[in-house]
């Protein structure tokens, strides 16, 4: 038995009685026990309850009862998304004890398909980051190379999937977060349209535009768990009211006469030499299959890093406000201090990245600032959003590599914030004008690192792009995770 | 020359759960934090709910106060860190980036002044602070967050009250419409409050928060228009500053000078997309508006000839013109209108004396009618009402129990008449020489029979017998 089986083959071998899920969780969790320390991808494991509700799927299968879509399937989840009774910790010190009363409206989906969530994953702090390097628990490894970084924030996502301690996780993408793990990791990841998928229980960071979203190793996989957790949730008002497509249905369709472009500002000067000949090869794979392939120019992309941070970084600043240790979070004695004196002392508790992302967001909110920064940041997404709409009348898709670089080591572009937001340059265009986005693995390079593509599509049209990714997929054979 | 403005935050009582969350908006009465809920704890990866009928009667208000309303309304966050803000954000609504609260640019006419509403916008209340004794000496804060949530609308209006007077007229003005409209209790603990702004001349303005009443707020006033026409009086300057009233001592108290500096660095509140009120249901809400005050007092002058002034008393009180709506027919109204603005009105004249009335629509309406068939004096229906309030027997019950009939047969009436000349002769002789004087007369008639006999006919058997 082989934990390197997509979630579909497994379900199925489930349903039918060939494979006991208490076995495979068993085995699952051994793998965990036996890579951990060299990747660090959980925060939390929950073995002892995940293998009761295994023994518990395997006795409804046997005696015939209904059971969920996802029956039996053990997942990951990152942890700045609620899940009663285990703590959510935001990887940071301010939620060290934070345990929440209530499921995040996707955990509650899950569960109810019978899922197994064996625990909660490693993240930057509240999300921001884009190397796992600022968890207040210490950095993620990638397993590829355990010197070099998983990507982020979604680091542990994209680690336990890849290094099979799980078969599939959620993880959550504000500028890039789901997407650059999958592709530094060499699995997919996909970020919803905004609005597809519910934000309720996911802890905000920058709510205007991030979105939960999957990662797994196989594109059907990530197809079946969007047929769990998209569609409207009264909890969450920014929810479409429209019924989601059957992502599972027609994933096969193939891309035959699809027009797809490449976005030149994402494909130029800034990319390393072995991910634009990956790229090369992407394009000509995607016109072997069928597809016609041009060349897109969305200049406002030009001014796409500073809109983000802008934008990202107000929000965040008032999102994080309520982190005042007063209700919830870590213990601290309050007991002498006056609430203004007690709340900046407790508030010292947050990192590096997160301290200078809230005074950067709070700077840019304040008065006669406002203009100047914020209104002008939104302009410049308001402007990213119409090309973006221009585009989509004339191509199908837009491809471009997730990352312009390949993996790197653990350190060494920490020190750099600036280095590190323009990272982001072909991710955060997807959140700024709300549509989705996929990255799915395309080449390791000559080091044994992971190259992913990244495929956008436009808003709700998620099933094209999962048929487009899953052609890819399908045309693509890459060696397995060497951990 | 005096200008005041005021802000006026008036919680949605009439709604049943809180604004962004179905905790209830009824918070009073209930155990420390125990309404409360992720959303309104504000735990992290909650996500606000908009109740839309909180929409409906923050518009309604907006409406009855002749503001506009909006095709597109939105939410801001206003940021500040207070213990007890959940969130360390309060989602209100903000007009500088452009009209997106529920109303803006209304009016209302007090005593022939229009005084203009600024804005109207829809917002979350706080928690509430608990303290050990006053809050200057307290060693201990408590916070209570059953409150957080609640629904309010805060309502600004321009400085352009004149004096002090102006502005309690006003503040009834304002909570008998809200609470004719059926949106607010305006007169349970904290559902009404009022922080005031005043300059005088050309000073600095200086704003007054934590008044606890309407009628403290008038003294607030008072005080400050007294303190700051000192300062100019020496040729001091008026500080621009928040001061607190203390409630104890009846004086403004500067607040510390750091809230002046405050900065709310407003953001829009992206959890909550913008909602679009179109002209149809606009014209919805009005149909479901309840009569205005002034519709109300028009119709009962026109309808039913009561006098100007008592329509203007019974239809500002939604509990007495409900009363009347009830109870009313065409050949009754005047008397009830009567009956209610004099004697009920007296009887009971706040919130708790209401609810204690065990008087019913029928009651007023059998008493009136027998007042205008001549079956009960004027004085004998009050002795009958203030029974029936007490007791809530029907009128014939009371009537025959205390005995309060009409004394209108003449024989029985001569009877006692002859007793009075009798006893009054020198009053009689008076009387004969100067007829102005027979009301001495009727008094001493209405007085041997307890005030139930028939006053005309009293005067016409009296009258015959003089000459």
């Amino acid at each position: 038995m082989s934990l390197d089986i997509s979630a579909t083959e497994y379900l199925s071998l489930v349903r039918e009685g060939g494979l006991s899920v208490e076995e495979f969780v068993a085995k699952t969790l051994e793998r965990i026990a036996k890579v951990e320390d060299r990747l660090h991808a959980f925060i939390t494991i929950d073995s002892q309850k995940s293998a009761e509700r295994a023994r518990a799927i395997d006795k409804k299968i046997k005696a015939g009862e209904r059971t969920g879509v996802l029956a039996g399937m053990p997942v990951s989840v990152k942890d700045n998304i609620c899940s009663t009774g285990m703590r959510t910790t935001c990887a940071s010190k301010m939620l060290e004890g934070f345990v929440p009363p209530y499921d995040a409206t996707v955990v509650s989906r899950l569960k109810a398909e019978d899922a197994i969530i064996l625990g909660k994953v490693n993240l930057d702090e509240f999300a921001m980051g884009s190397t796992t390097e600022f968890s207040c628990f210490g950095p993620s490894r990638n397993p590829w190379n355990t010197d070099y970084v998983p990507g982020g924030s979604s680091g542990g996502s994209g680690v336990s999937v890849s290094a099979l301690e799980c078969m599939a996780s959620l993880g959550s993408d504000t500028g890039g977060s789901v997407r650059s793990p999958a592709s530094f990791c060499s699995v997919v990841g996909l970020k919803p349209t905004y609005g597809l998928v519910s934000r309720y229980g996911l802890v905000s960071y920058s709510n205007s535009i991030e979105q939960v979203g999957p990662v797994a190793r196989r594109v059907e996989d990530i197809a079946l768990l969007m047929n769990v957790i998209a569609g409207h949730d009264p909890h969450d008002d920014t929810t479409a009211k429209r019924k989601p497509d059957d992502y599972v249905q027609d994933l096969d369709a193939g891309i035959k006469g699809k027009r797809i472009g490449l976005v030149k500002q994402m494909a130029g000067e800034g990319l390393e030499k072995e991910v634009s000949s990956a790229t090369e090869a992407a394009l000509a794979r995607l016109q072997d299959l069928g597809a016609e392939c041009v060349t897109v120019s969305l200049d406002a992309i030009e001014h796409s890093v500073a809109a983000y941070y802008t934008i990202a970084s107000a929000e965040a600043s008032s999102n994080l406000a309520r982190y005042d240790n007063l209700r919830y979070g870590f213990d601290f004695g309050n007991e002498g201090y006056e609430f203004k004196a007690y709340v900046s002392k407790v508030r010292g508790n947050f990192g590096p990245e997160v301290t200078r992302r809230m005074l950067l967001g709070a700077f840019v909110l304040s008065a006669g600032y406002y203009g100047k920064y914020y209104l002008k940041a939104q302009q410049v997404r308001a402007m990213i959003k119409s090309q973006i709409d221009d585009a989509f009348k004339t191509v199908d898709l837009l491809v471009s590599p997730t990352m312009p670089i390949l993996p790197y080591k653990i350190g060494e572009k920490i020190d750099d914030p600036l280095k590190l937001y323009l990272l982001d340059i072909n991710t955060i265009t997807a959140n700024l004008a709300g549509i989705p986005a996929i990255s799915v693995p395309f080449a390791i390079s000559s080091a044994g690192l992971p190259i992913g593509m990244q495929l956008l599509a436009n808003s709700f049209e998620e099933k094209a792009l999962l048929q487009a990714a899953f052609s890819l997929q399908q045309s693509t054979r890459l060696p397995g995770v060497p951990i | 020359m005096t200008k005041i403005g005021l802000e006026i935050h008036c919680q949605l009582t009439r709604l049943e759960s809180k604004l962004f969350c179905p905790c209830k908006a009824d918070y009073r009465n209930l155990p420390p934090n125990t309404n409360i809920c992720p959303v309104c704890a504000g735990l992290p990866g909650s996500l606000p709910i908009l109740n839309k009928k909180a929409v409906e009667k923050a518009a309604m208000i907006s409406l009855a106060l002749d503001c506009k309303v909006p095709d597109k309304i939105s939410f801001f966050r206003k940021n500040y860190f207070y213990p007890d803000l959940p969130k360390n954000f309060q989602i209100t609504q903000y007009n500088a980036y452009g009209p997106t609260s529920i109303g803006s640019d209304g009016a209302v006419q007090i005593e022939g002044k229009e005084i203009r509403i600024r804005r109207i916008q829809l917002e979350e209340d706080p928690g509430r602070l608990v303290y050990e004794g006053s809050s200057e000496k307290t060693q201990i804060t408590l916070v209570d967050y059953n409150r957080a949530g609640t629904p309010l609308v805060e309502i600004v209006t321009e400085p352009d009250f004149e004096n002090p007077r102006q502005v309690r007229i006003f503040l009834n003005v304002l909570a008998d419409l809200v609470e004719n409209l059926g949106v607010s209790d305006p007169y349970l603990e904290g559902a009404m409050r009022v922080d005031g702004n005043i300059s005088v001349g050309s000073g600095n303005r200086v704003e007054i928060k934590n008044v606890g009443s309407f009628r403290d707020i008038e003294k607030a006033l008072h005080f400050e228009i007294t303190r700051q026409q000192s300062l100019v009086e020496r040729n001091i300057e008026v500080a621009a500053e928040t001061r607190h009233w203390d409630e104890a001592r009846k004086i403004t108290v500067s607040a510390r000078s750091k809230e002046e500096e405050q900065d709310y660095r407003y953001l829009p509140e992206a959890d909550i997309p913008v909602i679009s009120i179109t002209g149809g249901q606009i014209e919805k809400l009005r149909t479901q508006m309840p009569e205005s005050i002034m519709a109300k007092r028009e119709r009962y002058v026109k309808k039913y000839g009561i006098p100007a002034q008592v329509a203007e008393v019974l239809s500002s009180d939604k509990f007495y013109s409900d009363l009347f709506e009830k109870s009313h027919s065409a050949g009754n109204a005047k008397a009830i209108a009567n009956i209610i603005t004099t004697d009920l009105m007296g009887f009971a004249d706040t919130r708790e004396k209401k609810m204690e009335l065990k008087v019913t629509p029928r009651h007023i309406a059998d008493l009136a009618d027998a007042i205008v068939g001549n079956k009960l004096t004027r004085n004998s229906g009050k002795a009958a009402l203030y029974e029936m309030i007490k007791t809530g027997r029907p009128l014939a019950e009371v009537v025959s129990s205390l005995d309060l009939g009409n004394l209108s047969d003449a024989s029985s009436l001569e009877k006692i008449i002859d007793e009075v000349f009798k006893e009054e002769e020198k009053a009689v002789a008076e009387a004969r020489q100067n007829p102005s004087t027979i009301n001495y007369l009727v008094g001493k008639v209405m007085r041997k029979t307890k005030g139930k006999a028939d006053p005309a006919i009293t005067l016409e058997i009296l009258k015959k017998r003089l000459s």
